[in-house]
């Protein structure tokens, strides 16, 4: 085992919670990301090893919402899978293994800073922060959208007033920022 | 004196009393009011002075159009300029200020333009200050900046805070009037996504200001009844004091949305303002209609309004504009005016129509005549009218209401380069020609006057809109309702009237119009840049017809014949910082941060923007007071010991699939197909156009894996221009990328020891036989960390980066500094890194700079002819390929103190120093401690060849002459033993 | 202006970067005798159509896909949007 300690997207040891009153944002540092694309060619042995993971391969502009694995769609035949850091912390080499010639795998754990709000009032602050339709999103729609600048993945959770943000991590303080001030508005 | 004109009634709360001050003196008004009819209900008709002559001025209007009550809100950092007092909320508290007056109000200094208005006509700033010609800068412009202009600003920081914000929907519908009102029921009760945006604080529209009923109730109770109804439907958002501001492109709309304007301040951490931009299906544009003046000699003084205005301030406001009123009018509205005032008790001195055949009344005389001309110096006392018989009359009054017809308001309709048509029923333009897609028209907006019109138009226009997305809507029974004809004469200006305003807002009158088409002015826009009709804060929405109606008659054309200028959003005046948003000062972009930052910070590191990444430059240390010292120190311990440096910032795109290699073979100039495994290549990017566009390393980690670094700069153009190649060029090759400059943090290990610290971090063997310069391969670090090494050298040194998963990256720096400690390993900033890589002769952004070959940057070898790549044909071309093409070469000063600024240009040493005879640059320059002088690295026409040559580097711009020296770029090691030992 | 991905569905121009003429699909055969003058004319030769315009579209904010879509330049109006990679397949674009 290796003696070096990770930190936080935020740069911190523990994850941040900030609550309002109606709104919370919790850096969210447990979950283990990586890509898949499948080679050409290889798209239907792809599609099935993923159904296998996930229950099913999300389509354009949706996430499937599963345990542990979970994942949702970046592009034509490209998806980010997510799982627990905790029990997946190589998860990228465990789907190299499991998709094999099918796919191309990239770890991405540590590109990502995760946000997830929750709250009453994350409809409203959404609105103050990107463009996506979120009074319409269903459950396990997943948008990039552009918060503050910033390339980001909006996906609506299980619950109606949960949605997980995933955004660049080295701008995870811009980002942590602009959910802040955006709470703070409609608080 | 307090309220003296305030009526009983109207939807203001009396219960509520508000203070207020306007030009320091202290009112009442109550909540519901505006600053404008709180003023009047004081008693105050003379609220500002006007633009160029600085006559005295009182609101013509009772919204948004308003031209003259124009004043400075609040103070401070917060007084804001040319706010309209007619649709300023009043609040507890609220400071307003009259402007553009020098003095007071009543005793302007500059009203002596008035005087001299022969010399101020149209135009006349292009004529006057024509001569002397040095007189405009020293003379004319101070004096004219200081006269010109509105309110001021109080140049300070703005202490509020703006939204932005994003909205979708069905359907959106502009104004809450009647027509809003109707549409809004149907599209809500029919279960569609609806916002209903209104510029006011109160929705209602024009049922506020009339007195007609709707069914059983009044106008304005219905509007409250529908709102309730509204406000209870969780599919209908309602927006007040949201002004809609443009329509654009496929349904999105520019709304402005007044968050805190009624307040003192903003509420902590609240906007003051939000810009919304809505997305949606189908717009019902229901803004209603702007009642327009009629031009008669001194037309403009305080008292004189709109009769429609004179309406909402009784009925609305419970304000009577003076206690005796006289209307001039072209149609049966004007009596309307009359009737509802009378109701409440304010004498009418008379009612004044243009038509023969106006009809009578027992309750007021009515005349058959013009108004010709009026007195009262800072406010309306006496009109003089001139019957139909010749004779004369003048009329004792305060107030005047003046009504020409309706225009129906076409703004929003003509966003996208459309245009109104002329409808000769009511005399205005209406909506016509090409709406922006997916808009219709209700109500007075789409010239249905009457409110039953304005209803049953809303339910049409909503019922056709949701009809085509596919909702069903019930019919639901409209109220009974006011369903008068319009009976009108037009009539635009009195006969021989001459100082007879047209534009209040810009003291344009009937002359200037006619001054302006005598001077050879014909076309609409024209006379608008020439007279400034129809310019400033109102765009000229009361004034413009009057205009384009006195430009027909001289020019013998109709007015559609004439037609309209352009209109352009904003629809109202938009603040600017709403339109910046959250992104103003340290948020004005986003800031990345390298995964060492915080133990960058914790060592005292100064930053520095690279794009929007925060890079330590240096790292100063105690003792040291100027950067160049610690940069001398961070480069001269590198070299001689350890250094190491966070280069997380260069992009990593992930290139992986069985046609990798024959992909990075079309991207790069240089071939990559037979790259080992666990070897890494420096790799020239070029442009179709054979220009160099980037450079970087591709690292072969496996037969079908691949990762390429890019400059910092490059890293998205490069990867947009890669996904390109892959899906436009070659889109069956299978290659798949993504970008992986954040998910790993990555440090430059460089310096003859740098293998014996990376040997106690690195779990594997690294030894020069195990691990040679160029290799590269996937590791564990520190007992157990995957991990990423490769054998590269910016600085020219054995040389290492090493990269470990982002969340590491902290913990690996500390551990480099400690394993390090033995060679007192020496952390080094961006400033260390460029002169390293200068004394090596690397190119870097200053070389690539869109401008240089791979021929210029002294690699044309490189380019393959052995295979097709993007930029390798252009690359051929002979004007790139001449024997003088510029040679990247290094430059030393030949006194060692001299500088060789970049951006200089290299001169022979005995020929002339002029552009004709130019032989290159320096394009990157720094001061090498290593030897001890300044050197540049640039290039040099057939520089390969000129090698010691003397020169002189000059920039006549900056004073640089310097005599300079052509040397190798390769200021250090130029075999490259170091970095391969 | 919104930009109707054919997988995505509408979506804010702004989140796409413009690149232009479409024709710079048509990437010429370096190997072909006439390759200097064909590649001259792909490099610097356009269209500047007042009207109907195929265009490249790379939506940078969204799912990395380059996309031909065919604008009106008078009047904003997109007639269609088509997946760059399809329409470079259907053009004879390979490996």
């Amino acid at each position: 085992m290796h003696d070096l300690i990770s930190t936080t997207a935020l740069g911190g040891t523990e994850p941040q919670i900030n609550t309002f009153p109606h709104v919370t944002i919790t850096e969210n540092d447990g979950v283990a990301l990586a890509s898949v694309a499948a080679r050409m060619g290889h798209e239907k042995a792809c599609h099935a090893a993923l159904k296998k993971l996930l229950g099913a391969v999300p389509g354009p502009g949706r996430a499937q919402l599963h345990d542990p694995e979970a994942g949702f769609w970046m592009g034509p035949d490209q998806w980010m899978i997510g799982a627990p850091k905790a029990s997946h912390e190589l998860l990228a080499d465990t789907l190299k293994d499991l998709l094999g010639d099918a796919a191309s795998v990239t770890e991405q754990s540590g590109a990502w800073v995760c946000f997830d709000i929750t709250g009453p009032a994350m409809p409203e602050m959404c609105e103050r922060l990107c463009g996506v339709p979120i009074r319409q999103m269903q459950s396990g729609d997943a948008q990039r959208t552009v918060i503050h600048q910033l390339g980001c993945f909006v996906i609506r959770r299980e619950a109606d007033d949960h949605i997980r943000v995933f955004g660049p991590r080295a701008s995870a303080a811009t980002l942590h920022h602009a959910l802040i001030t955006a709470a703070k508005s409609v608080a | 004196m307090s309220q003296v004109n305030r009526l009983s009634g109207g939807q203001i709360d009396t219960g509520q009393t508000l203070q207020f001050k306007f030009d320091g003196k202290s009112f009442t008004g109550h909540t519901g009011d505006t600053l404008a009819s709180a003023l009047l209900a004081n008693g105050v008709r003379l609220m500002g002075r006007s633009f160029k002559y600085h006559r005295p001025r009182g609101a013509l209007t009772a919204g948004s159009e308003e031209p003259n009550a124009l004043v400075e809100l609040r103070s401070g950092a917060r007084q804001e300029p040319n706010t309209r007092a007619t649709t300023t909320e009043l609040f507890d508290g609220l400071l307003a200020n009259s402007q553009n007056k020098l003095g007071s109000l009543k005793f302007d200094l500059l009203s002596i333009n008035d005087r001299f208005s022969n010399f101020l006509s149209a135009g006349f700033y292009y004529k006057t200050f024509m001569w002397p010609a040095a007189f405009w800068e020293k003379v004319y412009e101070p004096i004219i900046r200081n006269a010109a202009g509105l309110g001021s600003l109080s140049l300070q920081d703005d202490p509020d805070v703006y939204d932005k914000g994003f909205l979708h929907c069905d359907l959106l519908i502009i104004g809450a009037g009647p027509a809003g009102l109707a549409a809004a029921l149907t599209a809500g009760r029919a279960g569609a996504d609806v916002i209903l945006a209104d510029e006011d604080f109160r929705m209602g529209g024009r049922l506020n200001s009339e007195t007609f009923a709707l069914g059983d109730h009044s106008g304005a109770d219905w509007a409250d009844a529908t709102v309730a109804e509204l406000a209870a439907l969780p599919n209908v958002r309602l927006m007040a004091r949201t002004t809609v501001i443009g329509a654009f492109d496929h349904g999105i709309y520019g709304a402005v949305e007044r968050v805190s304007d009624h307040l003192p301040t903003p509420e902590a951490n609240k906007p003051r303002q939000i810009l919304w931009r809505i997305y949606t299906k189908r717009t019902v544009l229901a803004a209603g209609a702007i009642e327009r003046p009629i031009a008669f000699e001194n037309n403009d003084r305080p008292g004189i309004m709109l009769g429609s205005a004179l309406r909402t301030y009784a009925n609305r406001f419970a304000v009577a504009a003076d206690k005796r009123v006289a209307i001039f009018t072209n149609n049966d509205d004007g009596h309307r005016t009359a009737a509802d005032l009378h109701a409440r008790g304010v004498k009418i001195a008379a009612v004044v129509d243009v038509r023969p055949d106006a009809p009578r009344s027992t309750d007021y005389e009515v005349l058959h005549g013009e108004v010709v001309n009026t007195k009262g110096r800072l406010g309306l006392t006496f009109a003089e009218v001139r019957l139909g018989d010749g004779s004369t009359r003048t009329l004792e009054c305060g107030a005047l209401g003046m009504s020409g017809g309706w225009n129906p308001n076409v703004h929003m309709t003509c966003h996208q380069r459309g245009r109104p048509t002329w409808n000769n029923d009511i005399a205005a333009f209406v909506p016509g020609g090409e709406l922006p897609p997916g808009m219709s028209v209700a109500g007075a907006a789409n010239g249905d006057l009457s409110t039953a019109g304005a209803l049953t138009g809303g339910v049409a226009a909503t019922t056709a809109a949701l009809k085509e997305l596919g909702f069903k809507t019930k019919k639901h029974t409209l109220p009974q309702t006011e369903d008068a004809p319009v009976n009108l004469t037009p009539y635009w200006y009195v006969e021989g009237c001459k100082r007879a305003w047209l534009d209040q807002q810009n003291d344009v009158t009937v002359k200037d119009v006619q001054l302006s088409h005598q001077e050879g002015f014909r076309s609409v826009e024209h006379l608008k840049r020439y007279t400034t009709l129809g310019m400033a804060t109102d765009q000229g929405k009361t004034s413009n017809m009057g205009g384009l109606a006195i430009m027909a008659e001289l020019a013998g054309k109709t007015i559609p014949e004439v037609g309209t200028t352009i209109f352009r959003p904003p629809y109202t005046p938009t603040a600017i910082g709403v339109l910046a948003g959250r992104h103003t000062g340290q948020d004005f972009h986003p800031k990345r941060l390298t995964p060492s930052h915080k133990w960058a910070t914790e060592q005292g590191a100064v930053f520095v923007e690279v794009g929007n990444w925060l890079r330590a430059q240096w790292f100063p240390r105690a003792g040291e007071t100027t950067w160049r010292q610690s940069v001398d120190r961070e480069v001269l311990a590198t070299r001689k010991s350890v250094g190491v440096c966070d280069v997380t910032t260069l992009g990593k795109i992930d290139v992986q699939g069985a046609d990798a290699a024959a992909f990075l073979n079309k991207v790069y100039c240089n071939g990559f197909a037979k790259l080992a495994v666990g070897k890494t290549r420096y790799g020239l990017m070029l442009r179709e156009d054979g220009i160099a566009m980037d450079d970087g390393t591709a690292g072969r980690l496996a037969e079908d894996h691949f990762v390429v670094t890019t400059t910092t700069a490059n890293a998205l153009p490069v990867y947009r221009h890669m996904e390109f190649v892959r899906q436009c060029l070659f889109p069956d090759m299978d290659v798949q990328l993504i970008s992986t400059t954040e998910a790993w943090a990555q440090y430059a290990v460089a310096g003859p020891n740098s293998r014996k610290l990376l040997e106690k971090i690195v779990d594997q063997d690294i030894s020069n036989d195990a691990f040679p310069f160029m290799a590269c391969m996937n590791t564990t670090v520190c007992g157990g960390l995957r991990a990423r090494l490769f054998r590269i050298s910016f600085s020219g040194e054995l040389a290492y980066e090493i990269a470990v998963p982002t969340a590491y990256g902290d913990a690996l720096m500390r551990k480099i500094i400690e394993a390090g400690a033995e060679f007192d390993v020496t952390p080094y900033g961006t400033e260390a890194l460029g002169v390293m890589r200068i004394e090596k002769g690397h190119a870097a952004g200053n070389e690539l700079n869109g401008t240089t070959t791979a021929l210029n940057l002294g690699m044309g070898r490189m380019v393959s002819k052995a295979k097709d790549s993007i930029g390798s044909k252009l690359s051929e071309r002979e004007g790139l390929n001449t024997a003088d093409a510029l040679a990247q070469v290094g430059i030393k000063p030949i006194d060692p103190n001299d500088p060789v600024p970049a951006g200089a240009h290299l001169m022979k040493a005995d020929g002339p120093v002029d552009a004709a005879h130019d032989q290159g640059y320096a394009t990157s320059a720094c001061f090498s401690p290593n030897l001890g002088h300044a050197i540049a690295i640039g290039f040099l026409k057939d520089g390969a060849n000129r090698m010691g040559e003397k020169m002189r580097l000059v920039s006549p711009l900056t004073g640089v002459d310097v005599n300079v020296e052509i040397v190798s770029a390769h200021f250090i090691d130029p075999e490259g033993e170091r970095l391969r030992a | 202006m919104i930009i109707e991905h054919p997988l995505l569905g509408p979506r804010d121009s702004a989140e796409f970067t413009y690149m232009g003429d479409a024709r710079l699909i048509d990437r010429p055969d370096a190997s072909s005798e006439t390759a200097a003058r064909d590649f001259y004319e792909y490099g610097y030769l356009r269209e500047n159509p007042a009207g109907w315009h195929d265009e490249l579209w790379f939506h940078e904010a969204g799912d990395r896909s380059w996309l031909v879509v065919t604008r009106n330049t008078l009047t904003h109006e997109i007639s269609k949007v088509e997946m760059a990679r399809d329409v470079a397949r259907s053009r004879g674009r390979s490996k």
